[in-house]
C-alpha cells in the first residue's frame, strides 16, 4: 500500500492503496465516484473512460501511481461547451438504452469534439471504436455527435 | 403462502442431483402451460382474479406511500405537488418500460407528461406479476404487451377518482368535468384544479371496478415520441446500477467457479489469498470459492492467488468440435416430428433439384455491458436485495430459500441494469443464489455485493445453446418449392427448470419456435428435432430460438428461391399468400422503404428476410459489400419494417429495432463461445468480439400503423438481420455461410 494524491474534478484526494490498483477502482471504491463504469478490465470496451490531462483514457488499466499528480476529470463533472453540447445532443437523440456504457461514450465524444470540432464519419469511427455499446446505440451516438458539432459551430 | 421454491434449492442447480430436485419442484410450479407452439417466451395467459381486479384492489405500498399520497391502486401515486409516480413492475435495462408503462397510465389519466415519474416496483408477486407469466418477471418482449390494459386501467381508475373528488367539491356532475394535460376543469363554473388539489379527497373514495377506457382514436400520448424518462440520468453518470450501490460495511465478493461445467472443488489452498491486503475471508460455497474483500481490487487480487484443484470426473470435458460432431450425427436422422404436412421424403426423391444444407450455430454469451452483480444485506428478520433483477419472483425465492426466510421477508429493490439480453433471467436464479450463498457462508455478518468480472460473465455458462440444423429441400422444373425437411438439434432451455411446466408433450417450444411455424405454402413439410443433454447451462438469449431458426429457414428458403430463379421478395409474398397478411405487410413495407429492385451501387448486394417472433412481424433488407476482412461483409444500410400492433412510443420501438439489428449483426459476424476440453476459450471482448461503431450500418425503420393490441419490440429486431445479411452476401459472393459466425466460416 502507498499514499497517493489524486486530482479528480478539481479536488485533491488522498488515497492509501495498492499502487497497482487501477484508477477505475480508486475512483469507484475509494472515492465513491461511480459514474465511471467497469466493463472489461482490459481496455477493450471503454466504459471506464475518463480524461487524464485532457486525454480520453481507459481508467481500468491505468494504475493509480501513473495517474497521481495528473488532472483527472470524470463524467460527474465534465464541463465546458463541448460537454454541454454532447450531453444535450445525447438527450435530444434519446441515445441511451441500458445506459451503462454511456459515461464512457460521452467522455470519448467530448474529447473528440475538443480535438476535432467538425468530425467526419471516419473521425467519429476512429475516436469511438474503442467504446463498446452492447445495446448498439451506435446509430444515435453518431447522430448525436454530429448534432453537437453543429450546435458548437453555430 | 404456498411458494414456488418449497423444495427447490437453486444453490444446487449445477450439481448432478439437480434433476430430482428440479423434478420435485416442477410439479409444484404455478406456471401454466404454454398457450401454443411458436409463441416464444410467452407463457400461458394466466390471469388470476387479483390481477384482473387490479384496478379495484386497494393495494398496500411497501415503500414510498408517503403521507398525503393518493394511492388508488398498486401502480399509481399522486403527490400533493401533483407529480404522478408510476410503479414499474418490469426491469428497465434499455428496452423502455419506465417510459412505456408510464405513458399508458398518463394517457388514461390525461396527465401532462412533465408531471410523470417512474419508479421500480418492489418484488411482490401478487401485485406485480407479469400477466403472461404468472410470476413477476421480464422477458419474451412482454412488458408492454402484458401491461397494456392493466396500466391503462390503473390510470383510468385514478382519473375517475380525481374527477369524482372534484365533482363533490364543486357540486357539479362528474360527466361535466374535463381533464386535460393534468388540469381538472368545469367550464360552466369556471373551476380548475390540479391533481394534487384533489388528491387527498380522492384518496377517501372507493376505486371503480371497471373504469372507462379511451378508444385508440382518442389517444393523445400513446403513439407519440415522448422523451424517455431515464435518458438524462443515463447521460450524466447519475443513473444508479447495482455495480454502483454500496451499503455500510459492505464486502465485495468474487467467486472462482469451476473451470469446466459440472466440475467440483477438490482442494483449496488460500494461504496466498489471505495475505492480500483487503481480503477479509475465503469460503467454499456451492458454486465454487468465494473471496471476500474490502473492494473489487483486493477481491480480484485475492482470487487470482487461490490455488485450487477441481474434480472433473462428472464434468463436460469435450471440445466444441466433438460436441458439434455428436450433434451432426443426430442431425443426419429425422428427430421427433412436430410438423408434418404432405410427404416430404417422397417429394424430395421426386426428381426435382434438391439442396441439402447443414448449419452450425455456436454457444453465445449475452455479455451485458454491466457484468452480473447482486447485493444482499441480511438481518435476523429478513434480507434486502439490490439488483438488476429480471425475474424478481425467482430471485426473491432463491434468496429466501438459501437464507432460510419466507419470500415475503425478502425485499428486492430492482435497479437499472446495464443490459441483460436474457442473462439476468435465469430460471434457476444463479446470480441471486450465488450471492445469497456467499452471505450465508459468513453468517450474514456483513452485506455482500457479488461482482462478476467480464471473464466470469463470458465463461460462466448460461449461453444461447449450440445448435445444428439440417435442411433438405427440392424445387420442381418451374422453380416451385416442393419439399422442406428441417431437423434441429439443440439443448432445451426449459427442461429441469421451473419453466418445464411450459413444455407440452416433451417439446420445449424455445428449441423450435420460428421453425415449427414456417408460414410459407410448401406442399410437403416435415420439421423434427433432437434434444441433447449437456452440462453447459443453456439460457434464453435475445429472441431465444429465433436466433437460429430465422437464420436457417430464411437463408435456406432464399437458396431454394435462387435455385428456382425467383425474386426473393415477390416469391416470398406468393408463398405467404393471403393467409399471413401481417408477414406480407412488413415485407411489402420494407421493399418499398428500400426501393427493392432499384439499382444497387457497384460492388454491393442486397438480401431480405422476414420473421415473426413474440407476436411481432419484422422484415429486413440489408445492403452489403466486401470489407477489408476476408469473409466478413461490410453492412452499409439496413431497412426494417415492424408490425407490433399499437405503437405506444415509436421512438423507443425504432431504438429497439436499431439495437436489435446491431446486437444480432455483431454475433452473426463475430461471436461464438468455444470449448477446449470443456474450458471456455473466449474470456473477454478481445476474443468474444462485439460489434463496434464503425461496423454499425445506417438503419431506417418503418412502423406499420395498427390498432391491434401491442406486441413485443425488445427482441423481434434481432432474428431477421442475420439471414438478410447472409442472403445479401450470397448474392454478392456466391458463398452461403452456414457455419456461424461469419468469422469462423471464413477461417
Amino acid at each position: 500500500m502507498a499514499k497517493f494524491t489524486l486530482n479528480v474534478n478539481g479536488k485533491a484526494h488522498e488515497v492509501d492503496v495498492d499502487p497497482e490498483m487501477p484508477l477505475l477502482w480508486a475512483l469507484r471504491d475509494e472515492l465513491n465516484m461511480t459514474g465511471t463504469k467497469f466493463g472489461c478490465g482490459i481496455a477493450q470496451c471503454g466504459a471506464c473512460t475518463v480524461h487524464i490531462d485532457g486525454q480520453a483514457t481507459r481508467s481500468c488499466v491505468t494504475p493509480v501511481e501513473a495517474a497521481a499528480e495528473s488532472e483527472i476529470v470524470t463524467i460527474e463533472s465534465v464541463a465546458g461547451a463541448e460537454a454541454k453540447a454532447i450531453q444535450d445532443a445525447w438527450i435530444k437523440h434519446d441515445v441511451p438504452q441500458c445506459g451503462y456504457c454511456q459515461s464512457g461514450q460521452i467522455m470519448s465524444a467530448v474529447a473528440l469534439l475538443r480535438e476535432t470540432p467538425k468530425p467526419t464519419d471516419d473521425d467519429i469511427d476512429a475516436a469511438m471504436t474503442g467504446n463498446i455499446c452492447r445495446c448498439a446505440t451506435y446509430h444515435r451516438i453518431r447522430a448525436a455527435i454530429k448534432t453537437a458539432a453543429a450546435e458548437l459551430k453555430s | 403462502m404456498q411458494f414456488l421454491f418449497d423444495k427447490y434449492d437453486p444453490a444446487n442447480s449445477q450439481s448432478a442431483s439437480e434433476a430430482d430436485a428440479r423434478g420435485d419442484f416442477s410439479r409444484r410450479t404455478i406456471l401454466k402451460s404454454i398457450a401454443g407452439a411458436g409463441a416464444g417466451l410467452v407463457i400461458g395467459l394466466h390471469l388470476p382474479t387479483a390481477a384482473k381486479a387490479q384496478s379495484g384492489a386497494a393495494a398496500v405500498f411497501q415503500d414510498g406511500a408517503a403521507e398525503g399520497m393518493f394511492a388508488p391502486n398498486a401502480f399509481v401515486r399522486i403527490a400533493p405537488d401533483s407529480t404522478v409516480t408510476v410503479l414499474i413492475k418490469h426491469i428497465e435495462f434499455g428496452q423502455g418500460p419506465f417510459t412505456g408503462l408510464t405513458t399508458l397510465v398518463a394517457e388514461e389519466l390525461d396527465a401532462d407528461w412533465a408531471q410523470m415519474r417512474a419508479q421500480s416496483a418492489p418484488a411482490n408477486n401478487e401485485l406485480y406479476k407479469n400477466l403472461k407469466f404468472g410470476v413477476q418477471g421480464t422477458g419474451g418482449s412482454t412488458a408492454i404487451a402484458n401491461s397494456y390494459l392493466q396500466m391503462r386501467k390503473a390510470g383510468a381508475a385514478a382519473r375517475h377518482m380525481l374527477v369524482e373528488a372534484a365533482s363533490k367539491a364543486w357540486g357539479v356532475p362528474a360527466d361535466e368535468i374535463t381533464v386535460k394535460k393534468g388540469v381538472i376543469a368545469h367550464e360552466g363554473k369556471g373551476k380548475t384544479a390540479s391533481f394534487g388539489d384533489v388528491a387527498e379527497a380522492a384518496s377517501k373514495l372507493t376505486p371503480p371496478q371497471d373504469p372507462f377506457l379511451k378508444e385508440p382514436s382518442e389517444f393523445v400520448l400513446i403513439g407519440t415520441d415522448l422523451p424517455k424518462l431515464d435518458t438524462k440520468a443515463k447521460s450524466t453518470g447519475m443513473a444508479e446500477f447495482t455495480m454502483d450501490k454500496t451499503r455500510p460495511n459492505m464486502l465485495t465478493v468474487l467467486i472462482q467457479r469451476p473451470p469446466v461445467f459440472g466440475g467440483k472443488l477438490k482442494s483449496m489452498d488460500d494461504a496466498e489469498t489471505r495475505k492480500v491486503k483487503g481480503v477479509v475471508d475465503v469460503k467454499e460455497v456451492p458454486h465454487g470459492v468465494a473471496v471476500y474483500a474490502e473492494g473489487f481490487w483486493a477481491a480480484k487480487k485475492g482470487r487470482d492467488a487461490l490455488k485450487l484443484e477441481w474434480d472433473e470426473s462428472e464434468a463436460e470435458t469435450r471440445s466444441t468440435a466433438e460436441i458439434v460432431d455428436d450433434f451432426k450425427k443426430s442431425a443426419a436422422t429425422t428427430g421427433r416430428v412436430i410438423t408434418n404436412e404432405g410427404d416430404a421424403e417422397k417429394a424430395l426423391s421426386g426428381g426435382g433439384k434438391t439442396i441439402e444444407a447443414e448449419y452450425v450455430f455456436p454457444y453465445l454469451a449475452h455479455a451485458p455491458m454491466e457484468p452480473e452483480d447482486f447485493l444482499i444485506e441480511a438481518t435476523e428478520d429478513g434480507a434486502t436485495c439490490w439488483a438488476g433483477s429480471q425475474f424478481q419472483t425467482m430471485d426473491q425465492g432463491a434468496v429466501a430459500k438459501t437464507l432460510g426466510f419466507r419470500p415475503e421477508e425478502v425485499t428486492v429493490n430492482t435497479l437499472f441494469a446495464g443490459g441483460s439480453f436474457g442473462r439476468r433471467a435465469t430460471p434457476v436464479a444463479d446470480i441471486a443464489s450465488e450471492c445469497a450463498s456467499a452471505v450465508k457462508a459468513i453468517d450474514a455478518k456483513r452485506p455482500v455485493k457479488l461482482v462478476f468480472t467480464r471473464e466470469d460473465d463470458i465463461s460462466a455458462g448460461f449461453y444461447r445453446p449450440l445448435n445444428v440444423h439440417r435442411l433438405k429441400g427440392s424445387v420442381d422444373a418451374d422453380g416451385n418449392i416442393t419439399a422442406w425437411d428441417h431437423v434441429l438439434v439443440g439443448q432445451s432451455i426449459m427442461k429441469g427448470t421451473p419453466f418445464e411446466a411450459m413444455m407440452k408433450d416433451g417439446v420445449d417450444p424455445t428449441m423450435v419456435e420460428g421453425a415449427s411455424d414456417l408460414p410459407y405454402a410448401i406442399p410437403n413439410k416435415r420439421i423434427s428435432f433432437h434434444m441433447k443433454t449437456l452440462k453447459v447451462p443453456p439460457l434464453w438469449w435475445r429472441s431465444v430460438g429465433h436466433t437460429h431458426t430465422a437464420y436457417s429457414t430464411e437463408t435456406f428458403l432464399d437458396e431454394l428461391l435462387a435455385m428456382g430463379g425467383k425474386d426473393p421478395v415477390a416469391e416470398r409474398l406468393r408463398l405467404l399468400g393471403d393467409k399471413h397478411p401481417r408477414y406480407a405487410g412488413v415485407l411489402k413495407a420494407v421493399s418499398e422503404l428500400a426501393d427493392w429492385g432499384s439499382q444497387v451501387p457497384e460492388g454491393r448486394a442486397r438480401g431480405v428476410a422476414v420473421h415473426k417472433s413474440f407476436e411481432s412481424y419484422v422484415a429486413t433488407i440489408a445492403e452489403v459489400s466486401e470489407s477489408d476482412e476476408k469473409g466478413i461483409p461490410r453492412v452499409h444500410k439496413v431497412w426494417s419494417a415492424i408490425d407490433c400492433g399499437v405503437a405506444v412510443n415509436p421512438n423507443i420501438i425504432k431504438a429497439q429495432i436499431e439495437g436489435g439489428i446491431g446486437y444480432g449483426l455483431g454475433h452473426i459476424l463475430f461471436a461464438g463461445i468455444n470449448l477446449d476440453k470443456g474450458r471456455v476459450v473466449e474470456q473477454n471482448f478481445d476474443t468474444y468480439r462485439s460489434l463496434r461503431i464503425n461496423e454499425m450500418p445506417d438503419v431506417q425503420v418503418k412502423i406499420i400503423k395498427s390498432a391491434e393490441a401491442p406486441t413485443g419490440v425488445g427482441e423481434p429486431g434481432v432474428p431477421p438481420i442475420g439471414p438478410a445479411v447472409a442472403n445479401a452476401w450470397a448474392k454478392l459472393t456466391g458463398k452461403r455461410v452456414r457455419n456461424l459466425p461469419f468469422a469462423t466460416d471464413a477461417a
